[in-house]
């Protein structure tokens, strides 16, 4: 219906303001007026420790990274309630599709820390044969789609996976994560308004850390942030405290019923904290001040479920360090195996380009296996695939 | 002489053009501050200010949809993509925008003040995307420059030549080399130009076309090749839209022999318009077939990536079969 005023009026987006939905506070107690979810203390407990194993993960990995033992690693930390929250509400059979930072919501979905090695090392058990760098996790069996690095491109496939739930009609949903920088590609853009017109089943959740590597989100975008974009779209929106699992938890869990009893998409802004760098090869304190984050860490996420659940006696102070102790061992023991773990096999090099290999890439692949016969101790994983001597021990040259 | 990586040449280079005319305009993702994830950048913001240097939001596409504008409007902009591997968002602004704005227009508008630098190439345990060479997506662009420098010399010489040229040009800067590279690089401001090739070594047996980084490869190769009495002739093509068509064909006149080397994928590859435009030139004049060592046509491995390569033992083969042909 159009309505006509006949002086005219400039509209700017202030006249909208946008709550955070938050629950608890830093200290793990319910905001005055707040309602706990429902959420009994087998899932909360599941949820939390999801938290916790991925920051343990993240720790170690890192620390492996320095030493030289891995060749890339992006942490999570400070994140973890907003995908470890979003992804306990859903069904563990909606699909994912994350961005590169959201290692949490397969620690919660059951992937094993062996399976996470086995891809972080790019060895013959990595799922993705050892083609993408570290952190390119994905799993069928927990419908988690294999990460793409660049960015965005996974946001519009979230509406058109959600788009084909939606006509198998077995009550699905997608939820794709997504930076506030990665926000800025058209391909988001494109996402929303597509769902919105073809009234899809998607979950947007915008992790907005405040960082796209060095640039501040006051240089991403002049608006209120991410979620007043979804009035354009005639979506629905909530942005929500991302460092709060719970309210994460409940607005997700809230977000999916709108998305699959209603087929309408929604989008989710979650205001949080990239605590750690972007990844292994950066470095913030060329751009940010560690008062900066020292402020953030007093709202570390985990340690504000940590007390919720301590408070409610569903969780103990010796479970937490007895966990962590468990969970720290496993992932040097795991390490430890993927590290010595075989590279995929040779001829990974060709296979799935296309469904079946092309005659000219079996020729290729022929040419080289002659060349690498010519010169075994030049190509040592190659060589030791097709069964030569290889004098030397030194087969990882090359990381970055 | 100071002695420069290939950053800092290139770092020189825009503080040189930044300063010297206040149109050039330098921007991109983390470009400010910063000074861009590999450091290109450093200090520009500093020196030039905010409104001259800048970061942009995370959008490839809007970044050179604005350059393109700003290029029309009479700027001179210098926008960077941070990985070549993340141009393709913008590929409908470079192919339809940046390369047909002068011939579309009747020349009443053009985008020449533009150039685009970009990081390419693999070494670098990169995998998938951040590894590739895209430059055949762009030489099939009438239109638009493609240049590539392969070292620090090179790079400030070509970069300054890019900016000031009255076309846009892609500039793709051999990322593996960006640290490594080091050399001799004078203070002053110099300029190379573009479309011409350069001979780095004569030899009569054998030619060798390359690019970027896979010179430093093809150097390698020829190495190998020489200490087994083969004398080698070694061109770095520089520009490869347009390309010195004659300076290549001189040379496999005297050599009648051609290996042409890069790290993207053979079929479609760059190599062969090179190879199809010599045989139709030299073809009485060929001593064997012209080979071309390149990546496989896979996307870019990671774990295989040593496999993968053009390596200077691929071409090092390739020499001795042309040669013993």
């Amino acid at each position: 219906m159009t309505t006509y005023a006949h002086q005219p009026l400039f509209m700017t987006g202030d006249e909208f303001s946008m709550a955070t939905f938050s629950l608890l506070d830093p200290e793990g107690e319910l905001y005055e007026g707040a309602k706990e979810p429902d959420l009994p203390r087998d899932h909360a407990r599941r949820l939390y420790q999801a938290m916790l194993a991925t920051r343990i993960l993240d720790e170690r990995m890192m620390a492996a990274q320095r030493q030289g033992r891995l060749s890339f690693y992006m942490q999570s930390t400070g994140e973890e309630a907003a995908v470890v929250g979003a992804t306990a509400a859903l069904d563990d059979t909606d699909m994912i599709m994350a961005q590169y930072r959201e290692q949490g919501a397969l620690m919660y979905r059951g992937f094993s820390i062996d399976e996470f090695m086995n891809q972080l090392f790019g060895n013959e058990l990595d799922y993705g044969k050892g083609r993408q760098m570290p952190i390119h996790y994905g799993s069928r069996k927990l419908h988690y789609m294999t990460i793409s690095s660049p960015l965005a491109t996974q946001i519009p496939q979230a509406t058109g996976y959600a788009y084909g739930q939606k006509l198998a009609g077995h009550g699905h949903c997608t939820l794709t994560f997504f930076g506030e920088g990665a926000a800025s590609e058209g391909d988001f853009h494109a996402a929303l308004n597509m769902a919105s017109v073809h009234q899809v089943p998607v979950i947007f959740f915008c992790r907005n850390n405040g960082y796209a590597i060095s640039t501040p989100s006051s240089e991403q975008f002049a608006a209120d942030g991410i979620a007043p974009r979804a009035f354009g779209y005639h979506m629905h929106v909530i942005r929500v405290d991302g460092n709060d699992a719970l309210a994460v938890y409940e607005a997700t869990r809230q977000a999916r019923q709108i998305a699959v009893e209603h087929n309408k998409p929604v989008l989710i802004e979650a205001m949080s904290y990239r605590l750690a760098a972007h990844s292994s090869s950066d470095d913030p304190s060329g751009y940010r001040a560690k008062s900066e984050e020292e402020a953030w860490r007093l709202k570390d996420p985990i340690l504000r479920m940590q007390k919720w659940l301590l408070k409610k006696g569903w969780w103990s102070e010796e479970e937490e360090t007895s966990q962590q102790e468990t969970l720290r061992r496993e992932v040097l023991d795991t390490m430890k195996r993927a590290e010595k773990r075989s590279p995929p096999p040779f001829d990974s090099l060709i296979t799935d380009v296309y469904a079946d290999i092309t005659p000219e890439l079996q020729r290729q692949f022929d040419q080289l296996k002659r060349h690498i016969r010519r010169y075994p101790e030049a190509y040592p994983r190659g060589a030791r695939s097709l069964d030569l001597e290889v004098n030397t021990t030194t087969d990882s040259e090359g990381d970055a | 002489m100071p002695t420069m990586n290939m950053l800092q040449a290139i770092n020189n280079a825009l503080d040189i053009a930044m300063a010297e005319d206040e149109k050039v305009i330098c921007f991109g993702e983390d470009v400010g501050v910063f000074g861009g994830v590999f450091r290109a950048t450093s200090h520009l913001q500093e020196k030039y200010g905010k409104a001259r240097c800048f970061n942009t939001p995370l959008v490839e596409q809007g970044i050179i949809g604005f350059a393109n504008g700003l290029a029309a409007q009479g700027s001179v902009p210098v926008a960077e993509i941070q990985f070549a591997d993340y141009i393709f968002p913008a590929f409908d602004q470079i192919v339809n925008e940046t390369a047909k704005f002068r011939y579309r227009s009747g020349d009443l508008f053009n985008v020449g003040g533009l150039t685009i630098r970009t990081p390419y190439g693999g070494g670098i345990a990169g995998g998938l995307y951040h590894s590739q060479s895209p430059e055949a997506y762009f030489t099939h662009t009438p239109g638009l420059k493609v240049v590539v420098p392969r070292n620090p010399y090179q790079a400030k010489g070509l970069l300054l030549a890019s900016i000031r040229d009255p076309d846009p040009v892609l500039f793709l800067e051999p990322k593996r080399l960006y640290r490594a590279s080091v050399g001799d690089v004078p203070q002053e401001d110099y300029q190379l130009p573009i479309g011409e090739a350069e001979v780095i070594k004569e030899g009569t047996d054998i030619t060798l076309v390359g690019w970027g980084a896979q010179m430093e490869v093809i150097g390698k190769a020829v190495e190998l090749a020489e200490e087994q009495g083969i004398a080698c002739e070694v061109i770095d093509l520089r520009s490869l839209l347009p390309w010195d068509a004659d300076t290549v064909v001189e040379s496999v006149l005297k050599t009648g022999r051609l290996i042409v080397s890069h790290e993207a994928p053979l079929t479609g590859g760059f190599a062969g318009e090179i190879a199809a435009t010599v045989q139709e030139r030299c073809f009485l004049y060929l001593e064997s077939p012209i080979a071309r060592v390149t990546g496989l046509d896979t996307p870019f491995p990671l774990v295989l990536e040593k496999e993968y390569m053009p390596d200077h033992l691929k071409i090092f083969e390739a020499i001795r079969e042309s040669v013993n042909f």
